[in-house]
């Protein structure tokens, strides 16, 4: 019973979370100009980041923790570098 | 799918909930970023992601690998400490840099308000706006 339940649940997030990437995704196509697209690839980030750890959830493996986790922290890093190639058109001064 | 049948089912309940929780707010937060008019607008709706979705997700793997594993795992709330200090300083940035842009181009977007510098800020930006 509790199988089953934990199969349905992982599964529902996996796909609304595959479909949130897909919407971000679209975003980065269309975004009319360039802090909409840097904003969409930071969403991006933290969407893959949760599917990350859905699927390990699921596998019941550490492995996925581990990307997720450096995900997250590039994920930030290049959000931070984009952000500041916004202000002044470069990154390091 | 082994591990998943020895959760109990008081334990398997919440973590289902706090999963599709998480799940269809990041989902609700995405659509919005879609639907949202304007820049500005937008820059809110992925904290759905970052607050509450990330969290239910976290909550739930934690749980689930601590009954697995048979002792207290709290490496997830790493994760979630990372991105909730990361997450504003992210989009306050992205904001800056995007009303520097508009202001610099002179948008028709932005309210009367925003349209120019006040004075404190004058004074904040001019030594790094060489």
């Amino acid at each position: 019973m509790s199988a089953a339940i934990l199969t349905f649940a992982l599964g529902y997030a996996q796909l609304v979370l595959s479909l949130a990437a897909c919407v971000a995704g679209v975003r980065i196509l269309r975004g009319p100009r360039a802090q909409d697209r840097v904003l969409a690839l930071d969403a991006l980030y933290i969407i893959v980041m949760l599917v990350f750890l859905v699927t390990g959830m699921q596998l019941g493996t550490m492995f996925f923790f581990e990307a997720a986790m450096i995900v997250a922290t590039m994920g930030f890093v290049s959000s931070i570098a984009l952000a500041k190639f916004l202000f002044r058109g470069e990154v390091i001064e | 799918m082994t591990p998943l049948a020895a959760i109990p089912l008081w334990l398997a309940l919440p973590i289902a909930f706090l999963v599709m929780l998480g799940a269809t707010l990041t989902l609700i937060g995405a659509i919005g970023f879609l639907r949202l008019g304007n820049f500005y607008d937008r820059l809110h709706a992925p904290t759905l992601a970052t607050s509450w979705g990330m969290g239910g997700v976290v909550l739930g793997s934690l749980l689930l690998a601590t009954q697995v594993e048979g002792r207290v795992i709290l490496h997830e709330l790493v994760i979630a400490f990372a991105i909730l200090i990361t997450a504003p300083v992210t989009l306050m940035l992205l904001g800056r840099a995007a009303l520097h842009r508009d202001r610099s181009e002179g948008s028709t977007q932005l309210p009367d308000a925003l349209r120019h510098r006040r004075s404190s800020e004058t004074a904040e930006n001019s030594e790094s706006d060489e």
